[in-house]
């Protein structure tokens, strides 16, 4: 049965992978999300579903369990924070090479290095331009409620084995920390075996039962190969953008100025929205859903509404460059987003906005070098 | 007897696997790596489970493994093997999964993956080929690799007060308690073949009786990256491998010999 509770954004998200019906878990602990794994090993997974759920040795033998459960055809996750990811990108590299579908979370801190436990956003670049190395990118879902961490576990495996691609919630310390009410979905049957093998017989490794045997691999010697291989990724990248791209507009309609963010800060900035709009000021708020694919089309056509947007992000300014990309020089672009931890209030997003858009208006260009964090 | 009817299928005592494909093996002439294949997929075949076991290959020499294996295969991430069998091993328990890797990659790079998987006792098999050499990569300095021997990345030989000793990662994991059955074997005479193969059969086996981990190292050769023949590799690795790796059992039934 569908269920409300009040939970915080980890304990949801594991809850919801339980209910969708996963098929493993492996992670390794670090702050902000240890409580993923915390939960899953509190709720006896293997008893309720079957579910796998394993603490590995290291972020690195975490992501690899994964490519392993995943290149048999299993829903299998992983969730971590932003140093543990970078650990894991060899490892999420090697899972869009081998076209392996699998979830990656990151409940993203500060950094770079050790950083903060405090929640940041500065892991955008990180996140959707590949990551890891070579011609990849990874489907990007950035959650902004303890429901979207819930609801999103399920869109991330659909998307995932549509594509055969690893896919990647986007989360930040604040979501996966703060506690609001959710509404639990009803539990979901996991896979059989026997549906495993008819459904993925095609590529899964799960023994060469009445088959040519199959191979899982991201190698390929041969340079025309693999440039196919890689022109095959792309496709399916562009297919992603024409079929599941997602996005939120709030108060757009009779927007002059507009405010871009995700996740968290799109919480934050839906606020500082409202308190310009008691002001009189007619400000709205496009919140990209999907990362990768990025709204880069609805961007533009606002761009010949709107005065001037502002970028707000919790990190240095990151999105900021991919809105700029997107609406092609027709407005001011600029960046409003605190680090080290710190959370931006509405008031200090509200006041960045007047003084770097509306003040300015369409004559301030962004200078080189100038910096955006207050 | 003619030497054409010597070779006549019939008249042959060491042959090819029927689970060995038809690509010629990219290993240089000489090398074991090929009869280790042969002897492991005898070993599959004859017990009947190729259609029940996934093999894991590495990144090194036998990085390409699937091309010769006819059995369904996932190539691992540099050292990840024992991850990625854990994985596979966890989500189909029913399966029979090996991973196949070279030292660089299971005793360097790999060492966590490999004492992890082989303390948490995973139901697998791992075949490690040890050739004291990264092979694939042009003969630089192993964790293998002897005092004294001279690598591309020894290029004065293998000195011990910088460089460490050779690590003999078998006697190391062996002390585990998750670990089963450890033993060192050799494919370069046929003597030695037969008692891998044995080896490998009982390595197999303890996956169906969910015995826990079974670790099969085998010494090998690097004609090439030794900068020898393929005779004159054997004679050193007999000379000066086997004393520093002696072969034999260390482990049976999860008891130190």
């Amino acid at each position: 049965m569908s269920e409300l509770k009040l939970m915080k954004g980890n304990e949801a998200l594991a809850e919801a992978a339980i209910r969708a019906g996963i098929d493993a878990y492996f992670g390794y602990p670090i702050t902000p999300q240890s409580e993923v794994i915390e939960y899953l090993m509190s709720e006896r997974p293997e008893k309720r579903t079957g579910m796998v759920v394993l603490q590995a040795e290291s972020e690195i033998a975490a992501i690899n369990m994964v490519y392993g459960a995943a290149s048999t055809g299993k829903r299998v996750m992983t969730s971590s924070s932003s140093p543990g990811i970078s650990l894991k990108l060899e490892g999420i590299s090697y899972l869009a090479g081998a076209e392996l579908p699998a979830v990656i979370v990151n409940v993203v801190r500060g950094g770079p290095g050790l950083g903060t436990i405090q929640p940041s956003q500065a892991d955008y670049f990180q996140s959707v331009k590949g990551g890891g190395h070579g011609d990849y990118k990874l489907y990007v879902l950035a959650p902004s409620s303890v429901q979207e961490m819930s609801d999103f576990i399920e869109d991330a495996f659909d998307i995932a084995f549509k594509y055969r691609a690893p896919v990647l919630i986007l989360s930040d310390g604040l979501i996966g920390q703060m506690m609001e009410k959710v509404v639990l979905k009803d539990q979901k049957e996991r896979m059989t075996n026997e549906a495993i093998i008819e459904k993925y017989g095609d590529w899964a490794t799960t023994g060469r039962k009445d088959r040519e045997r199959n191979i899982i691999t991201s190698l390929d010697l041969e340079s025309e190969k693999m440039e196919a291989k890689v022109r095959k990724l792309m496709e399916k990248y562009e297919r992603m953008e024409k079929e599941d791209l997602r996005y939120e507009k709030i108060l757009c309609e009779d927007a002059e100025y507009l405010i871009v963010a995700y996740g968290s800060s799109a919480r934050i900035a839906q606020k500082a929205v409202e308190l310009a709009r008691e002001k009189g000021l007619k400000v709205g708020l496009l919140r990209p859903i999907t990362l990768f694919p990025f709204p880069k089309q609805q961007l533009l056509e606002i761009a010949d509404q709107v005065k001037g947007i502002l970028s707000v992000e919790l990190n240095a300014g990151q999105m900021v460059e991919d809105v700029r990309l997107s609406v092609e020089h027709k407005v001011p672009v600029e960046h409003f987003g605190r680090t080290g931890g710190i959370i931006h209030t509405p008031e200090e997003i509200l006041e960045a906005l007047e003084q770097k858009i509306i003040k300015n208006g369409r004559i301030r260009h962004h200078k080189v070098g100038e910096s955006s964090i207050l | 007897m003619d030497v054409l009817d010597i070779i006549k299928s019939e008249n042959q005592v060491f042959c090819k696997s029927k689970l060995m494909t038809d690509n010629a093996l990219s290993y240089c002439p000489g090398c074991g790596h090929g009869t280790a294949h042969n002897l492991t997929m005898e070993v599959i075949d004859e017990m009947g489970i190729s259609e029940d076991v996934i093999g894991v290959a590495p990144v090194g020499c036998s990085v390409l493994a699937y091309d010769f294996m006819n059995i369904d295969m996932t190539q691992a991430a540099h050292g990840r093997a024992p991850a990625v069998a854990t994985a596979i091993a966890r989500t189909w328990p029913e399966k029979y999964v090996f991973t196949y890797q070279g030292d660089g990659d299971l005793a360097a790079i790999g060492t966590a993956e490999t004492i992890h998987a082989c303390n948490r006792g995973e139901n697998i098999v791992i075949i490690f080929v040890n050739n004291g050499i990264y092979g694939m990569t042009g003969g630089q300095m192993a964790p293998t690799t002897l005092e004294g021997m001279r690598t591309s990345t020894s290029p004065y030989g293998r000195e011990i007060e910088t460089m460490g000793s050779p690590l003999k990662m078998t006697e190391l994991i062996a002390n585990l308690p998750g670990v089963h059955y450890v033993t060192r074997q050799a494919v370069h005479t046929h003597k030695h073949a037969r008692k891998a193969k044995k080896a490998i059969k009982k390595a197999f086996e303890n996956v169906h009786l969910k015995k826990g981990l079974s670790f099969v190292e085998i010494v090998s050769n690097c004609n090439s990256g030794w900068k020898m023949n393929p005779i004159e590799s054997n004679e050193w690795m007999v000379e000066n491998m086997f004393p520093y790796f002696p072969l034999g059992d260390i482990k049976v039934n999860g008891k130190l010999k």
